[in-house]
């Protein structure tokens, strides 16, 4: 299952025969891929096929069975990570005591901004505007996840890692999400997203690495 | 300063876990109260006499204030875990062990600060002597981060279970007996007219060690119960 | 590589530990029961009295070994949980969270007899002694390694918090212990110590030396048998465990 599509530059994240097993037991793998800027890579799987556990082991939170993760070249550890890769799982790590802008502050100050952004300007862009200091217990779960995807237009992180980034999202907000990845994409940046399938790019088509349990 | 440094992040950090506190400072008072109502009711259990409780005020309120923080130490990282927020610490380009000491710094201000501060009170309602509440107020401010730093590590072993209050004691409390012993042992000493520098400056030993030791251990322990 | 750093490499392997480990278990359990009714005979019965306490001292040649054996116990459990966490080696999990239980029973046997100890000694069944409340505060610290191991319900990760506590409350140890020395002197003066290694004669010490030895070859006998039910449980789904069934089954049948 190797999608081979090397180029000269190196690859942004590249997986060489990763797997993973939990108590002896083979969740994923052997897996080889490689993700180059610009591209954006859909994980399609059913419910238990690892595709969350995929992401953790590729955001380094979860150490593969064997195999590794290479990132810009370079073997990934926790303690290298440096600002390259933003991960927005099923829990978005927002305080719902805290307003958006309140939230958004912590993270750029944890993980730095972009040049040209403000807080202000990325609740803007996912349309919260107005919404600024509301405490996120008061906004619906939708909204919470805009609060969440603004977060990665904050951040520098040059690769995303988006596990069910359509779930929760009205129509609107599945078009923000696929205009964020094709923003992100056009600007070098590259994303890996998992999917169950029920949602659909509608815009290009993206390429696709199927993820099926191993009994 | 630059975002995304690491004194940046741990100033983000620091910013963000006291709001939370402020935000929900209704809870934040629980463990003040905790601690008197302790306090308070040991004289019903042995009468008002106060040469009674005199003897006993040193050791009482440094057992009600140990209580007091350990009760509270179980939520140190629960809400961070429950929203996702743990794990974007976790990958933070940052030294974990860096911003979990941050986090013990909430905790201890927030928690051990405001018990240190109403000690006098809760010394009055026991009749220490006078000349022992300075004693006494070493004794607390040496050994309450001891608590936090120790405690963090054991709250970072059992942070993926839902009901980790009774074991975290079972943890906290052997590790932690020598704080308890030097602590106390100093006012008593104090009150009986013996030296009690050494025990207050074995306690400050071990703090230092704890405070460079404890925020490792806690980010090696946090990654154990994470994978 | 150096043979004996190959041997250790091969003991690191399941099968071969679980092979290695039923060889050797019957042997260590005699070689224990042997020595153990030497020692104890000697202490018991040839032995001569103690011109202060009489016969009360006996309890010594229990009550001493345990102690020895419940800091040997931990100190083994740290190494094998450090072991375990720096180089990932399962059978050292393993060995490490075994001997938990048995060090805790060793602790809890000190604790008994020296309450009984105490009984004719002082007059009361317990005293705050400092050993004897260092072993208090080493029980508990193994009731915590237990508790956690059996909290967390991935095994491996469990074994892992577990030694982790474990090299925690090494560190602490040593405080602990002079806390606990210089509470003692600070509330009662100086007790009487139950024995001072040079004022213990010969005939008196070589009993307990022997059951001393017979403790420790008894510790790993029950380490290795406590090892193999956890090998076998946490490795269930291996070939070499299947590989047991048809032969036990025929044994059996």
């Amino acid at each position: 299952m190797s999608i081979a599509a090397e180029t000269e530059s190196a690859p942004l994240l590249q997986a060489r025969s990763l797997r993973f097993a939990r108590n002896e037991e083979e969740i994923f793998g052997p897996l080889d891929f490689s993700l180059h800027p610009g591209d954006v890579v859909l994980i399609e799987g059913d419910n238990g096929s690892g595709k969350t556990t995929l992401l953790k082991v590729l955001s380094g939170l979860l150490e593969a069975k064997s195999g590794s993760v290479l990132l810009h070249g370079a073997p990934l550890t926790l303690a290298k990570l440096s600002h390259q890769v933003a991960l927005l799982g099923h829990l978005l790590g927002l305080k719902l005591e805290l307003s958006a802008l309140e939230n958004l502050r912590f993270a750029t100050g944890m993980g730095g901004i972009r040049s040209g952004i403000t807080p202000q300007l990325a609740l803007a862009s996912v349309g919260l505007e107005g919404f600024e200091d509301a405490p996120l217990r008061t906004l619906s779960a939708g909204q919470r996840k805009r609060v969440a995807l603004a977060r990665l237009l904050l951040v520098p992180a040059a690769l995303w890692l988006l596990d069910e980034p359509y779930a929760n999202l009205d129509r609107g907000g599945i078009d923000l999400v696929n205009r964020l990845l094709d923003h992100h994409a056009r600007r070098g940046g590259a994303a890996l997203i998992t999917s169950h399938g029920a949602y659909a790019f509608t815009s290009g088509t993206p390429r696709r690495i199927p993820l099926r349990a191993t009994a | 300063m630059k975002p995304g440094t690491a004194s940046a992040a741990c100033i983000a950090l620091l910013r963000r876990d006291l709001l939370l506190v402020w935000r929900r400072r209704g809870d934040a008072l629980n463990p003040l109260l905790f601690a008197i109502i302790v306090v308070a009711l040991f004289p019903f259990a042995l009468g008002p006499e106060t040469t009674v409780l005199a003897r006993i005020a040193a050791g009482t309120i440094f057992v009600a204030v140990l209580l007091a923080m350990l009760l509270s130490l179980d939520a140190l990282f629960r809400s961070d875990l429950e929203d996702g927020s743990l794990e974007q610490l976790v990958l933070s380009p940052h030294p974990l062990s860096l911003l979990l000491g941050c986090k013990i710094l909430v905790h201890w201000s927030t928690t051990a600060l405001p018990l240190i501060v109403v000690a006098p009170l809760l010394a009055q309602l026991l009749q220490l002597p006078a000349q022992v509440l300075p004693v006494l107020l070493a004794a607390l401010a040496l050994a309450t981060p001891l608590l936090s730093l120790i405690g963090a590590v054991c709250v970072a072993l059992t942070v993926g279970m839902r009901r980790s209050g009774m074991l975290l004691t079972l943890l906290v409390l052997p590790l932690i007996v020598p704080a308890l012993i030097f602590g106390a042992g100093a006012c008593n000493a104090a009150q009986d007219g013996f030296a009690y520098a050494a025990p207050l400056l074995w306690l400050g030993a071990w703090l230092a060690m704890a405070a460079i030791l404890a925020p490792l251990a806690a980010a090696a322990a946090l990654r154990i119960s994470l994978t | 590589m150096n043979p004996l750093l190959l041997w250790f490499h091969k003991l690191g392997s399941p099968p071969y530990f679980y092979r290695f480990a039923g060889r050797w278990l019957p042997w260590l359990y005699a070689i224990a029961l042997v020595t153990g009714a030497i020692g104890f005979y000697g202490g018991l019965a040839l032995a001569p009295a103690d011109y202060q306490q009489g016969d009360s001292f006996r309890i010594m040649y229990v009550h001493v070994p345990c102690a020895w054996m419940s800091l040997f116990a931990y100190l083994f459990m740290a190494a094998n949980g450090f072991v375990a966490l720096v180089w990932r080696i399962k059978l050292s999990e393993i060995l490490a969270m075994a001997s938990a239980p048995i060090g805790a029973a060793f602790t809890f046997v000190t604790l008994v007899t020296g309450s009984l100890w105490g009984k004719p000694t002082w007059g009361t069944w317990w005293t705050w002694d400092a050993r004897l409340t260092s072993e208090l505060v080493l029980l508990f610290l193994y009731f915590g390694v237990i508790g956690l191991y059996h909290a967390i319900e991935d095994r491996r990760q469990a074994a892992r918090a577990a030694a982790f506590l474990a090299l925690v409350g090494i560190v602490n140890l040593p405080i602990v212990h002079y806390s606990v020395i210089w509470w003692n002197t600070l509330h009662q003066g100086s007790t009487v110590s139950f024995l001072g290694p040079s004022k213990i004669s010969a005939d008196m010490l070589w009993p307990l030396l022997t059951v001393a030895f017979a403790t420790h070859v008894y510790f790993f006998a029950s380490l290795f048998a406590r090892a193999r039910v956890a090998l076998l449980e946490l490795e269930s789904g291996k070939d070499w465990v299947r590989g047991l069934l048809p032969a036990t089954e025929a044994a059996h049948g």
